[in-house]
């Protein structure tokens, strides 16, 4: 059985305007404690019965910003990673890394650890925008950060891009994208901002400091997005995911297909089979559970196959190829067609999507109000 | 004529009051004062017993209590304290209680003076040629000007500033005082004891185990238990089960005698059969005419009640019939909408009373419910003479039909420092008022009088007029009969189908100005859809105003962090959630909110 293998690093420099994610402030003490209950996790881990004797073939390290932490714990880390799941050479690791935290001795480190995929956050290119976000880089952080990868053998890359940010313009993010293709990355991923209740963005629109994007401007961003990453050999093969050839990210693909996963660290969370469960996501939570030898369980919930089935409808529909129906006819016993034909009629009547080769996916049109597809499944 | 000793010891007495002047405290006092209840037992305001009540302040039914009072004389007197509601919704209920008493107690709050509603019951009392006795509440309050509330009383309705008892229900000063002329002041109930049973019924409850309770006031003969007993109103007979006095907690007696007052039950099974106002007479021995006053209230404000899950209607029949047993001035009706399904039309006694009567239903019975914008009950003749009165603008005729129509008109006494005139009468004009009359209550405070349409005092008129006197008004109104006008129905349209539920009828004059703020709220209201949705107001088939919804761009979630998908499945489910709460008309979903939104619209032009 196929898994990927996801750990969470919950550090960060400092927070974004837009993050509600539970992150921390890097403290060399805390960075200790946490270090200590991943790897108690590590070898506890057997203990949810669940994970497969077989080794992982994707691993993604991500956070908050795993490169803050310095570059031997990391390398370390995934060292002793390596030694207890045993993945294959063959396997994508990918380690995600903010412009100001890497260089080229600690990517090199990472290099000899194993990590052959980095995904860095640039988010946007322009002062005023990623001063919106709350970011902590310039441009020119992301040029040395992406020069010192190459020059460290990094081949397969990823730059994150947010668009729809309060004051950004088209013309700004046409000039971004360019700036991003520029660094000939293999793989761009670019979300629409979500200003989520909490964050520093959503009191500044509430209190009408800021005046969130317009739907129609965000619709225009996204547009462009795609044809100027498509001219550029960028293919899109997710709502928000575009690769060169050979160069899509095996481990979050996974998640679009509803696989497998076992999440460490902080907040993670997990997936076997139609099981689902997560992490404490506070730190000291995690520590304490761990330090008592318990397993750090926040949530856990055993799906049934009414929600497994659409789980695995919205996620796949995601995917530009949308949800293979054959594949879901084998996993779940049931033509997909058969079982959702009220609502696939109702898509279909409207046009938001299309079934051909096999597959169920979302058209042009639907691709922009994804939502709307998504929630008649549920 | 036999009048018995006791009879000239009992003293029946109500308050009488302006909202928040004091009255629920007061009684509590007099209450406390008089042992009738224990320091321990006494809990705030007891005569306000609904949770609703005392959450708003404000007394819906009204209960008699009998207090033990020792008077300078050395005697004890049996003192009968009728509570009344405050407002005018239920001004028939509070002539009812008046009609029960010799006296009353006109509560004036020394900071505010006379108010609207006071000078309202006022005039009811000294139509019933009660004794009153004024008492200037609140003196303890640091703004408390008792002296100019006094010359009020003296100037606006013509009675001895001198005589008023200055008081504070809050403290208990002067609650000796009231209590000992009460007894020197109001008159002693008269009745012949001897004559047939006349007894006035002033108020109704329906209690799950004994059926309807009576509140009666005997005028003539007596009661027993056992008694076979005879509504002359209604002509029903029923056999006299319990008969008792409330001190407050309800307390058994054998028999209750003219003058006196208590309560009745006799395994009634529903109040429309024990109204207010109706004579209870003995069934073998009649008194020949009952006592005067009798009227069924009638409701003047109607609206459409329909619940959120269509699956709830049975619940909310269920429910109305419960709140009809103790309310036999709710009427309702099965009405089906093409927007909103299966619901019902209810008519009520006035706004507050529809305000109650949602509030109990989603309180008491946990309904989720839609309301339709409130209607008045219009008249209208038709060319061929036959007239119809319509409660429901979709009942309204086509325009070819109609002779003429009417609407109900009320006249509104509105109170208020004289800087705020202008404003007023603005507001007053604007909401097509006649002017009838204008006067100064003091040299701070006017009374103006208006004739205006029902239709417009229940459009959003008090809390318009609270703001255009920054809650210095004080408001009044009665209804004084039908008048003709020039009264079209507006008709509002999403994606071109007409909303039934959102029509109104509305005077043509101010058709476009309201057709225009209410398909401009609408456009606010509704969320995006896949496709732009016209929102027309239209007077027949002509379109009078027009907005559009833009179609619906833009709607993903962003990146999943970490494979969290039970937080992105969530999402879905609340978005799935709301869209399953709103009404689907057509193609269209249109939020429960949208439905009321027709009353709150800003009216400013």
């Amino acid at each position: 059985m196929s898994w990927g293998l996801y750990v969470h690093v919950p550090f960060c420099l400092g927070k974004c305007a837009y993050c509600d994610f539970v992150s921390y402030p890097f403290v060399q003490a805390e960075a200790g404690r946490y270090l200590w209950a991943l790897r108690r996790e590590m070898e506890l881990c057997p203990a949810t019965g669940e994970l497969p004797l077989t080794a992982p073939d994707t691993v993604f390290i991500g956070g908050g910003t795993p490169t803050i932490m310095p570059g031997k714990c990391l390398a370390d880390l995934i060292r002793d990673l390596a030694a207890r799941f045993r993945w294959p050479e063959s396997a994508e690791v990918t380690i995600e890394a903010n412009p100001g935290t890497i260089d080229r001795l600690k990517l090199a480190g990472l290099r000899t650890a194993g990590v052959n995929r980095l995904s860095i956050g640039m988010q946007a290119a322009y002062p005023q925008t990623l001063a919106t976000l709350g970011r902590r880089h310039t441009y020119a952080d992301v040029i040395e950060s992406v020069q010192a990868a190459r020059d460290t053998g990094f081949t397969n890359l990823n730059l994150d891009l947010i668009f729809g940010v309060p004051g950004q313009t088209l013309d700004e993010w046409r000039a971004t994208i360019a700036l991003a293709c520029s660094l000939e990355p293999e793989h761009i991923a670019a979300y629409s901002l979500e200003i989520p209740e909490g964050t520093r963005l959503f009191q500044l629109v509430e209190r009408s400091e800021l005046e969130p994007c317009p739907e129609e401007t965000e619709l225009e961003m996204y547009q462009l997005l795609r044809q100027n990453l498509a001219r550029h050999g960028y293919r899109q093969y997710e709502i928000s995911n575009f690769a060169r050839p050979g160069h899509k990210c095996w481990h979050n693909l996974r998640y679009w297909h509803n696989g497998n996963y076992l999440g460490l660290g902080p907040a993670a969370h997990s997936h076997f089979n139609g099981h689902r469960w997560s992490n404490h996501s506070e730190i000291e939570r995690y520590v304490t559970a761990l330090d008592a030898g318990e397993f750090p369980l926040a949530e856990d919930e055993q799906l049934d196959r009414r929600t497994q089935m659409a789980e695995t409808m919205f996620m796949g529909l995601r995917l530009k190829w949308g949800v293979n129906l054959l594949a879901f006819r084998e996993r779940f016993g049931v033509n997909a067609s058969e079982l959702y034909s009220g609502e696939i009629d109702r898509l279909l009547r409207l046009g938001l999507i299309e079934i051909a080769d096999d597959h169920l996916r979302l058209t042009e049109v639907g691709l922009p109000v994804a939502n709307i597809v998504f929630a008649e499944f549920l | 004529m036999q009048m018995s000793r006791e009879q000239s010891r009992i003293r029946n007495f109500c308050i009488i009051a302006h909202i928040d002047h004091g009255k629920s405290t007061l009684a509590d006092r007099l209450l406390e004062h008089t042992g009738a209840l224990s320091a321990r037992e006494m809990q705030e305001q007891v005569l306000d017993s609904m949770d609703l009540e005392r959450e708003r302040g404000i007394t819906i039914k009204l209960r008699a209590v009998r207090i033990i009072h020792k008077a300078a004389d050395g005697q004890e007197y049996q003192l009968n304290l009728i509570d009344t509601p405050g407002h005018v919704d239920f001004s028939y209920e509070v002539s009812r209680s008046l009609a029960a008493c010799e006296g009353a107690l006109l509560v004036v709050d020394a900071s505010q003076g006379i108010e609207a509603q006071t000078l309202a019951n006022v005039y009811l009392a000294l139509d019933h040629n009660l004794e009153i006795i004024p008492v200037i509440n609140k003196i303890d309050l640091p703004s408390a000007n008792p002296d100019e509330a006094c010359a009020e009383l003296e100037d606006v309705i013509g009675l001895d500033g001198s005589t008023a008892i200055r008081a504070s229900a809050k403290t208990g000063e002067g609650i000796d005082a009231i209590l000992n002329r009460i007894v020197s002041d109001v008159p002693a109930p008269t009745g012949d004891l001897e004559a047939p049973l006349r007894a006035l019924i002033f108020d109704s409850h329906y209690d799950a185990y004994r059926g309807v309770i009576a509140y009666i006031r005997v005028m003539e003969g007596s009661l027993r238990e056992g008694q076979r007993i005879r509504m002359m109103a209604g002509s029903k007979e029923f056999e006299v089960a319990e008969l008792g006095i409330f001190r407050p907690a309800p307390t058994a007696v054998q028999e209750l005698k003219a003058g006196e007052v208590g309560f009745v039950a006799s395994a009634i099974k529903n109040v429309k059969d024990c109204r207010v106002g109706d004579t209870i007479t003995d069934a073998r021995r009649s008194a020949t005419t009952p006592l005067p006053g009798y009227r069924k209230a009638k409701p003047m404000v109607y609206c459409g009640l329909f619940p959120v899950e269509p699956g709830d209607f049975d619940r909310l029949r269920e429910a109305l019939d419960k709140l009809s047993l103790n309310d036999a001035s709710l009427i309702w009706e099965p009405e089906t909408s093409v927007a909103l399904g299966f619901g019902f039309r209810c008519g009520f006694l006035g706004l507050l009373h529809m305000e109650i009567v949602q509030e109990r239903l989603e309180r008491e019975y946990g309904l989720e419910l839609v309301t339709t914008a409130p209607s008045v009950l219009y008249r209208v003749t038709k060319l061929d003479g036959e007239i119809e009165e319509i409660q429901n603008p979709s009942q309204m005729p086509g325009a070819g039909l109609i002779e003429k129509m009417e609407e109900p008109f009320v006249k509104a006494n509105i109170m208020m420092p004289k800087d705020f005139v202008g404003p007023v009468m603005e507001l007053c004009q604007d909401r097509r008022g006649n002017f009838i009359n204008m006067e100064y209550i003091s040299t701070q405070r006017v009374l103006i009088t208006y004739e205006m349409p029902l239709s417009e005092i229940i459009f959003d008129f008090f809390d318009r007029l609270k703001s255009s006197t920054r809650g210095y008004a004080s408001l009044d109104y009665e209804v004084v009969g039908y008048r003709q006008a020039d009264l079209v129905r507006l008709d509002i349209l999403v994606a071109n189908e007409a909303m039934d539920a959102l029509s109104l009828i509305v005077h043509k004059d101010r058709a476009f100005h309201r057709g225009k703020a209410i398909v401009e709220r609408l456009r606010g209201l509704i969320p995006r859809h896949m496709f732009e949705i016209p929102i027309q107001a239209a007077i027949g088939q002509r379109i009078i105003a027009r907005e559009s919804i833009k179609a619906l761009r833009k709607n993903v979630l962003a990146k999943c962090y970490g494979g969290d998908i039970s937080r992105k499945r969530k999402l879905l489910e609340k978005q799935k959630e709301g869209k399953r709460r709103m009404k689907q008309v057509g193609d269209v979903e249109i939020p429960q909110e949208a439905f009321m939104s027709v009353l709150s619209i800003g009216d400013e032009k």
